[in-house]
């Protein structure tokens, strides 16, 4: 599904991954925890196709394909999401509006027929149950005026009409409450099948009681430093990032 | 006497000019024969260089009339408006299309022409009594050449529901054509309206309006006026609107403006009464080498008036806008509100504006605020509809659209507010997808 090899990325000239490597392959959830500013965002966006993220070495295949040559929009058509750490606030962009364009843009590149409104409403009720998002929240304009825990909740919901084949959520349970969270892992387990990915940015283990992933990753200084299976999320939790780095060195 | 105006004078000598008004448009005309067109040395006209205005030879005589199909003129009004409209074409009052009668009673719709000749005694109290020749020598020009226009009048304590709709079209019959629409809007006391002004360009036809709009508005009178401005890409446009305003009167200005290679705005808003308040929105649109100037000014006479101003433009091309927004605040005006804002988005690199707030304030209890910004689109926001799988274009020409809408959405009138998103959807890439978005 995706392979990365020694990327190498740059934002305003700094270099922040240096050489990093990771490989997922379908239905495998994977998780990257590691220190604040060691690149896990960094990566997401990498991913994603931020402009202002210069991948200076490396290369990174999804699908088959060479990712980097691709516009962000023809990741998204791929089936590549990103749940963002921030998501931006949109005036004036309404967010079901967004949603049909998404979805209908990516079913037009997969060959399907647009939904019509009818077919798109059905379609929005049935996930909307499963993240419990407000019809009131839908109605706005993207994001505007949302809870630090609705953002993340949209973002989910989006993930969810949207299908997709490879997900990357950026700390989508960083500052939710356990009511909440418990609503993210239920959107991304029903979302899991052999045929997807899943990479989850997070600080906390807590996350991974309710997602259970098949390798967790350490991300430091630009680099994957230590993987391992669920449990070394548990150890992380207890002992910190030290002493992998220190097993490094 | 200034250079490059013979044809304007001489143009003036043809007029009919026998009326009781032929005094006044004789000491206008003296007015603007002696200032000339206002040259980049005059502050105001700093940023907008009117030599283009000068150099062509305009003529102020309409003798060929030109014909439009009633199907024409249809497709200009705006859709599913119930409204009282005025026609005129290349300036010239068209009846046969106009849709006046039967008047509500207390409301009085003329030609200016017709009103001149019926109504002198009210006229003479009102025309030409707001507008001051000797602030532009435009303003002068047309006062010189009054001859079309409307003049509406409504009765204090009279609520007109339906919007009076001036359609000013221009069509291009060989020699360039100058027009000087002159309108006169008087609302009394208690009285309530909603008047348009529509300036609309057929092609690419080149011409030069140079309009006036005098408004008073007596006490507690309700004033809301659009100015949609759609000349032809090819046509010159100044518009003027004077309003004075007496005690707890309020005055409502939209001002789009989307046609026109050399346009300036002016409105003017005198609050000369306790507890007057005005609001004055505006969005301008600009491409290509289109310049579009905007200058306002309001003048808080005296204390307990309020000014909000809230200016938008989007620029592309290699287009250049202004804007000036001046508060005045007068000795002892206390406890006065002034905001304003000019936002300004610019789509390419070659785009230019020059805005600036000008605040003057002579009273120490004031409540003032005024910000410009200009930006480009937001990088963020681009980034995530598009990784939401909206192609880049779109993403663009979605954001634009919503820059323009925190405007257009604010318009009470539903037919006009959807048909100006059509039209700036109109004016945007990948249109069919964004008329998508537009929410109703
Ligand atoms: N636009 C930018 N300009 C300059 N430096 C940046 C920019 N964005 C990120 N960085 C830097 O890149 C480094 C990695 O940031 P990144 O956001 O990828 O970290 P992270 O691992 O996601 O951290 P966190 O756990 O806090 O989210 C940090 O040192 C950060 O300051
Ligand atoms: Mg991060």
């Amino acid at each position: 599904m995706l392979n990365i090899q020694n990327l190498h990325a740059k934002i305003g000239g700094k270099e922040i991954l240096k050489g990093l490597n990771l490989s997922v392959n379908a239905g495998e959830v994977h998780a990257i925890m590691g220190p604040n500013g060691s690149g896990k965002s960094t990566l997401a966006n990498v991913l994603a196709g931020r402009d202002g993220c210069d991948v200076s070495k490396g290369t990174v295949t999804y699908d088959g394909q060479d990712l980097l040559k691709l516009t962000p929009e023809e990741r998204a058509w791929a089936g590549l999401f990103l749940a963002f750490q921030y998501p931006v606030e949109i005036p004036g962009v309404n967010n079901v509006y967004l949603l049909k364009a998404a979805v209908n843009a990516v079913r037009k590149y997969r060959g399907e027929a647009e939904l019509d409104a009818v077919e798109f409403l059905a379609l929005i009720k049935k996930k909307m149950k499963i993240v419990k998002m407000q019809e009131e929240l839908l109605n706005r304009s993207v994001n505007e005026g949302f809870s630090g825990g609705e953002k993340k909740r949209n973002e989910i919901f989006q993930m969810s009409i949207l299908e997709p084949k490879l997900a990357i959520l950026d700390e989508t349970d960083s500052g939710l409450d356990i009511d909440a969270l418990k609503i993210v892992a239920e959107g991304v387990n029903s979302l899991c099948n052999e045929a997807r990915s899943i990479i989850l940015v997070t600080h906390y283990q807590r996350l991974l009681d309710y997602i259970k992933p098949d390798h967790v990753h350490v991300l430091s200084g630009g680099k994957i430093i230590k993987s391992g299976g669920s449990d070394l999320a548990l150890e992380l939790e207890k002992k910190g990032y030290d002493w992998i780095k220190e097993e490094v060195a | 006497m200034s250079t490059g105006i013979e044809h304007y004078l001489s143009d003036f000598e043809q007029l009919e000019n026998d009326d009781w008004f032929s005094e006044n448009r004789q000491s206008a005309l003296d007015v603007f024969k002696e200032s000339g067109f206002p040259n980049a040395r005059l502050e105001d006209w700093k940023y907008t260089d009117v030599r283009p205005i000068k150099k062509k030879k305009f003529s102020s005589v309409n003798k060929t009339p030109v014909s439009m199909r009633a199907d024409e003129i249809d497709a200009l009004r705006f859709q599913g408006l119930d409204c009282i409209d005025l026609v005129f074409i290349n300036g010239v009052f068209a009846k046969e299309y106009s849709n006046i009668e039967p008047l509500e009673e207390g409301l009085i719709i003329e030609n200016m022409q017709d009103a001149l000749a019926k109504d002198k005694d009210f006229l003479a109290n009102h025309l030409a009594k707001y507008a001051d020749d000797n602030s532009s020598p435009f303003t002068a020009l047309n006062t010189a050449f009054i001859q079309n226009g409307a003049f509406i009048n409504v009765s204090p304590d009279v609520v007109i529901e339906k919007p009076v709709n001036i359609l000013y079209l221009s069509k291009t019959n060989g020699s360039p054509l100058a027009t000087h629409p002159r309108n006169l809007i008087v609302v009394g006391e208690n009285a309530e309206m909603t008047v348009i002004e529509s300036y609309i360009g057929h092609g690419q036809a080149n011409y030069f309006t140079n309009a006036v709009t005098e408004a008073t508005l007596s006490a507690n009178a309700h004033l809301k006026h659009y100015k949609i401005q759609q000349e032809s890409l090819n046509a010159y446009h100044i518009g003027n609107l004077i309003a004075l305003q007496s005690r707890d009167s309020n005055l409502e200005s939209h001002s789009i403006s989307l046609g026109g290679a050399l346009v300036r705005n002016d409105i003017h808003g005198k609050l000369a009464a306790e507890g007057a308040q005005i609001v004055m929105n505006g969005l301008y649109m600009t491409d290509n080498k289109q310049h579009v100037d905007n200058h306002t000014r309001v003048d808080h006479l005296k204390p307990h008036t309020s000014s909000t101003e809230n200016y938008r433009g989007i620029l592309n091309g290699k287009s250049r806008a202004v804007f000036n927004g001046k508060v005045v605040v007068h000795k002892n005006a206390q406890k006065i509100e002034a905001h304003q804002n000019n936002a300004n988005l610019l789509l390419s690199n070659d785009a230019e504006i020059d805005t600036k707030p000008e605040l003057e304030i002579y009273a120490d209890d004031v409540k003032c605020s005024h910000g410009a910004t200009v930006g480009q689109l937001d990088q963020k926001m681009l980034f995530y509809l598009r990784s939401r799988a909206i192609d880049e274009q779109t993403a663009r020409s979605l954001l634009t659209y919503a820059f323009a809408d925190e405007l257009i959405s604010s318009i009470g009138l539903g037919p006009i507010r959807h048909q100006l998103e059509q039209l700036i959807i109109g004016q945007l890439p990948e249109a069919t997808l964004i008329r998508e978005f537009t929410h109703e």
